[in-house]
């Protein structure tokens, strides 16, 4: 019932903020969201690692009820959390109540609309890592569009309009596709429900019947490529990854925090849950396109990054590339890289966050985002600068930081990996990546943050106010801890990932 | 013995007179606000008459709800119960049917409050408005061609008065006019349709038309003709192509809250005669005489095409949602469309779905209407741009329109996407991937025009002067309010709707 109440509260929060007045908005909704942080810290606190809740393993705080019944499938609310979700939805309690605080400074109309909105999105990304029937699943799924989708357009920048609609119409042709792959799967099973672990087990019991013209064996491809095209726009890897950029800049900071923390790994998660938990040799069959993908959107995410101008815009493409890094982890299909793109995606979520609050706080004092309108930004506030400076080692992977757990695991996992032909090729490939993240994030940081003060905006910068620093340090000390003991999360994502990897048939 | 059954009898006719207690309760409501005005005509009370018209169609909503829930009329209770030789029958679907008209009526009266405040003769309004709910609610039940059709034209005449009631407004009578001629032809081809039919089979009760259809032999080319007309009839009242022409003039002239009325109640009326009449009367002529639902298929995709593709191209508000009810009528024609001889499960699930679709639409596409009269309350003007940052004015109703928007474009956040899901789903299961996919591309193409609405009263600044908003019409907020939640309410309620209207759906097939 724990996860009942979790939801519960935080859509009646969200619609107590709506109504509040704009003034009591901003306090009123981080008094709120310390509650789901709780809820969620209880959770992990009471978790009994047992497995993964897909392949057949222990499901915690699990509640099935039916719900209504479609041609002779069952749909049910049916949540429970494993391993690899509890982490998400930890990230996603966290990331949410220190996206709300830095909002105070640059949200300064329609507040209460704003925060409503913020706390409508939290309830419906808790929704999408705790559903475990495939309906009430791509309810929440879809469901975090709309806020998203107003959270862009209303408070945006200059051009919100256009990425507004560009994220909308590119992530729902998305889930179209998606939906109609996984769709096709289920019909060809003996199945009786849409709840995912019966789906899982029975495609690994080998039930897969034909569709109509199509065979098993071709439906399964098919369904595997359109699922993965349809979760990939949402991680998002290259050549699907054109909305990012746009969203990202034209997103106020706390939004653009929500998007790279926690959205994107909706993505990740689903094709952890969806691709390779229910349809492994499928994945092998794609193994090198795949790892292809994933190894372009490493070294051109990284490269696009090195090329731009806007230190937001650098970040968002920065995030491409760490994506890249995820999907090689699941592609390799090894125990530490399955288990590290898990643990990379709660990483990534603290540190692309971390990035994007720094250079939120600097574009409240100095309003230029523009590499080049600035420098020496070190003398006038020291604090917000040296916390951009410990999330750009944390981003290149510098030891007892979360990054570099995650991104050693992956690694260290993709090296061996029997499912990936050519694996160390790519493993290296892959890793001259974080040489190109050193250099943009190094380059970026002289330039703006080191040498004599100089800025072309005609603002006094005065010393961030301290709700601005105080969700940085917090993200901060949070990747630290994870750096330097990954296991608080590590140990029982491992639990939840090695199942996925036998019922695939590889030997560890 | 024979005392025995003559009495059984007795108790059986009084009880089922019982079972048209929410007709009943829709005439006298409108006989009592006739008598209201009749008594005091010069007091022109709109509190009193609203009241009166409210509590009477929330009476019969009520008594509807009982009886559906209580099982009266259904398979589970006896099954259907015959009145008047068979002429009238009160069933699942009829009470389900009664269940739509009554909630977009009481909605509707509660909008009108406000929208009629400064009304010269508000009692006019209300008794015409209930004496059509009460003649759909006689088309639900109607078993026999004969009722029918008077049925359906007693809810045509006080409809045709209401489009056009707003009498110094040009395009209020235009509107009233282009609908009234299109209907009078409809009228006459369906009569004309069930003339034919009774030549052919010499009955005008649904149950033995079924039965003689088997005996036609040579007539069946006649009887084709008769049923192609009644089609036609029935597609005038849906709003399907190609008798739609009357729609966008009319919706867009008549007074909003008229307009809500006439795409969501009117629209379900034509579809329950459709269903009835067809399901249970036309389903051997399939064989014999014309294959109508491929008729029926051909329709729906026209319809669903036209009109999502000509509300595409709308600046007018009011206008593009004349042209989405019109694609809607596309999708509810689903239900007839994906019909075959002797497969009475498959059947009975898709007309379910599409009877499911007709009740979610009622409440979203009432809401949205309900929403545009609110806008002419305020009088900032029709078009999109027009419409542009309403929400910074009035947040709660432009919550409540996205809401709308979303379920009528079947984002599967709100109850709309349930409903087209299982229309689709059961469309593929009955062996037309093809209905569903021109429903699925169309679908996907009505969020184009259906987000513009939400983008302009969220994400555009306002053009013009919004002082206007600062008035909170009541009742109008109250009826867009409790649209908006039935229409989230619908997505986790969904299932004892498509269970009561799947099994409403297989009684009239068996």
């Amino acid at each position: 019932m724990i996860i009942e109440a979790l939801l519960a509260f935080t859509f009646a929060a969200a619609l107590l903020v709506f109504a509040v007045p704009n003034k009591y908005a901003a306090k009123l909704a981080f008094g709120l969201s310390l509650v789901p942080i709780a809820g969620s810290l209880y959770m992990w606190w009471a978790f009994e690692s047992g497995g993964n809740a897909l392949t057949g393993g222990d499901i915690a705080f699990e509640t099935a009820v039916p719900w209504l019944e479609i041609a002779g499938y069952e749909l049910q609310w049916f949540v429970g959390l494993d391993g690899i979700s509890l982490p998400l939805v930890v990230l996603t309690t966290f990331l949410s109540a220190l996206a709300i605080v830095s909002a105070w400074t640059p949200i300064q109309s329609r507040q209460s609309q704003f925060y409503g909105l913020m706390l409508l999105m939290e309830a419906n990304l808790i929704g999408v890592f705790v559903a475990l029937d495939f309906f009430l699943w791509f309810i929440f799924w879809e469901a975090v569009l709309v806020p998203m989708y107003f959270l862009i357009g209303v408070w945006g920048g200059p051009r919100r309009k256009y990425a507004a609609i560009k994220f909308f119409v590119y992530t729902n042709i998305a889930s179209l596709v998606m939906f109609i792959g996984f769709m096709m799967l289920v019909f060809s099973l003996p199945v009786d429900s849409f709840g995912l672990p019966e789906i899982t087990q029975s495609l690994a019991a080998g039930e897969l019947g034909d569709f109509y013209w199509l065979g098993a064996e071709t439906l399964a491809l098919v369904a595997f490529a359109a699922m993965f095209i349809g979760f990939a726009v949402k991680v998002p890897v290259f050549p699907v990854h054109t909305w990012l950029p746009d969203a990202h800049v034209e997103a106020p900071t706390p939004v653009s925090v929500m998007l790279a923390g926690v959205l994107l790994k909706m993505g990740t998660y689903a094709l952890l849950r969806f691709n390779f938990t229910m349809l492994p040799e499928q994945a092998s069959f794609f193994a090198i396109p795949i790892g292809i993908i994933a190894v372009i959107s490493v070294i051109y995410g990284a490269m696009l990054a090195l090329a731009q101008t806007d230190l937001k815009r650098i970040v968002a493409y920065s995030s491409v590339s760490s994506m890249g890094y995820v999907i090689l982890g699941l592609i390799a299909f090894t125990e530490f890289g399955v288990g590290g793109a898990t643990f990379q995606m709660v990483a990534h979520g603290l540190i692309s966050g971390l990035m994007f609050m720094a250079v939120g706080v600097i574009y409240n004092s100095t309003h230029t985002r523009i590499v080049s309108d600035m420098s020496g930004l070190a003398d006038r506030m020291p604090v917000a600068v040296w916390i951009l400076v410990a999330g750009a080692f944390a981003y290149m992977g510098l030891p007892l930081m979360a990054g570099f757990a995650g991104e050693f695991f992956i690694f260290a996992g993709s090296f061996g990996s029997t499912v990936l032909p050519y694996a160390p090729v790519f493993t290296a490939l892959a890793m001259f990546g974080i040489v190109i993240v050193a250099g943009y994030l190094l380059l970026a940081m002289q330039k703006t943050l080191f040498g004599p003060f100089r800025l072309e905006t005609d603002y006094e910068i005065g010393r961030a106010p301290l709700h601005d620093i105080a969700p940085l340090v917090a993200l901060l000390a949070a990747i630290i801890l994870l750096g330097v003991a990954p296991s608080l999360f590590f140990d029982m994502i491992l639990d939840a990932t090695v199942p996925i990897l036998e019922l695939g048939g590889v030997d560890q | 013995m024979s005392a025995l059954a003559l009495q059984l009898e007795q108790t059986n006719w009084l009880f089922a007179s019982w079972t048209l207690a929410p007709v009943l309760l829709l005439a006298a409501t409108a006989l009592a606000v006739l008598a209201i005005d009749s008594i005091d005509p010069d007091s022109r009370s709109n509190s009193i008459l609203a009241g009166t018209s409210a509590v009477g169609t929330l009476a019969a909503l009520g008594v509807t709800v009982w009886y559906l829930v209580a099982g009266t009329g259904q398979t589970d209770a006896g099954g259907a119960i015959s009145l008047f030789s068979g002429a009238i029958v009160v069933d699942g679907m009829s009470l389900f049917f009664t269940a739509i008209f009554a909630s977009v009526a009481l909605l509707v009266i509660v909008a009108s409050y406000d929208y009629l405040a400064d009304d010269e003769n508000p009692a006019a309004f209300y008794s015409l408005l209930l004496f059509a709910t009460t003649a759909m609610a006689l088309m639900a039940s109607s078993n026999s061609l004969a009722t029918v059709f008077i049925s359906l034209e007693m809810a045509s005449l006080p409809s045709y008065a209401l489009v056009a009631y707003l009498k110094d407004n040009r395009g209020s009578v235009e509107g009233g006019l282009k609908y009234f001629l299109i209907g009078a032809v409809s009228s006459a081809v369906l009569a004309f349709g069930i003339s034919l039919v009774y030549g052919a089979t010499g009955t005008l009760l649904l149950s033995e038309i079924a039965e003689e259809i088997t005996n036609v032999d040579d007539l069946s080319g006649i009887l084709g003709v008769g049923i192609l007309m009644i089609a036609g009839g029935f597609a005038f009242k849906i709003a399907s192509v190609p008798f739609h022409f009357w729609a966008p003039e009319a919706y867009e002239g008549a007074p909003a809250p008229v307009s809500a009325f006439l795409s969501s109640a009117s629209k379900a009326a034509g579809f329950v005669v459709a269903f009835r009449v067809f399901a249970e009367a036309f389903v051997p002529a399939m064989e014999i005489a014309i294959d109508w639902a491929l008729l029926f298929g051909i329709l729906a995709v026209a319809t669903m095409t036209l009109g999502n593709f000509a509300a595409a191209t709308q600046e007018n508000v009011k206008r593009m949602l004349a042209y989405s009810s019109i694609g809607h009528a596309g999708y509810g024609l689903i239900g007839l469309a994906a019909i075959s001889a002797g497969a009475t499960d498959a059947n009975a699930a898709v007309m379910g779905a599409a009877m499911a679709h007709l009740l979610v639409y009622g409440f979203m596409n009432t809401g949205a209407f309900l929403f545009i009269a609110m806008v002419e309350y305020w009088g900032v003007g029709r078009t999109f741009d027009d419409y542009a940052g309403l929400s910074q004015k009035a947040p709660m109703a432009c919550v409540a329109m996205a809401v709308f928007m979303f379920s009528l474009a079947g984002l599967p956040v709100f109850g709309g996407f349930f409903s087209k899901y299982f229309l689709f789903a059961g469309a593929i299961n009955a062996g037309f991937w093809w209905l569903a996919a021109v429903g699925a591309i169309t679908s996907a193409l009505s969020l184009y025009y259906y987000s513009r609405v939400v983008k302009a009263l969220w994400i555009e600044e306002p053009n013009g002067n919004l002082d206007a908003l600062d008035t909170k019409p009541t009742g109008l907020y109250a009826a867009v309010i409790v649209a908006a939640v039935m229409t989230i309410l619908l997505l986790p309620g969904f299932g004892p709707v498509i269970e009561t209207a799947e099994a409403a759906a297989a009684a009239v097939f068996a």
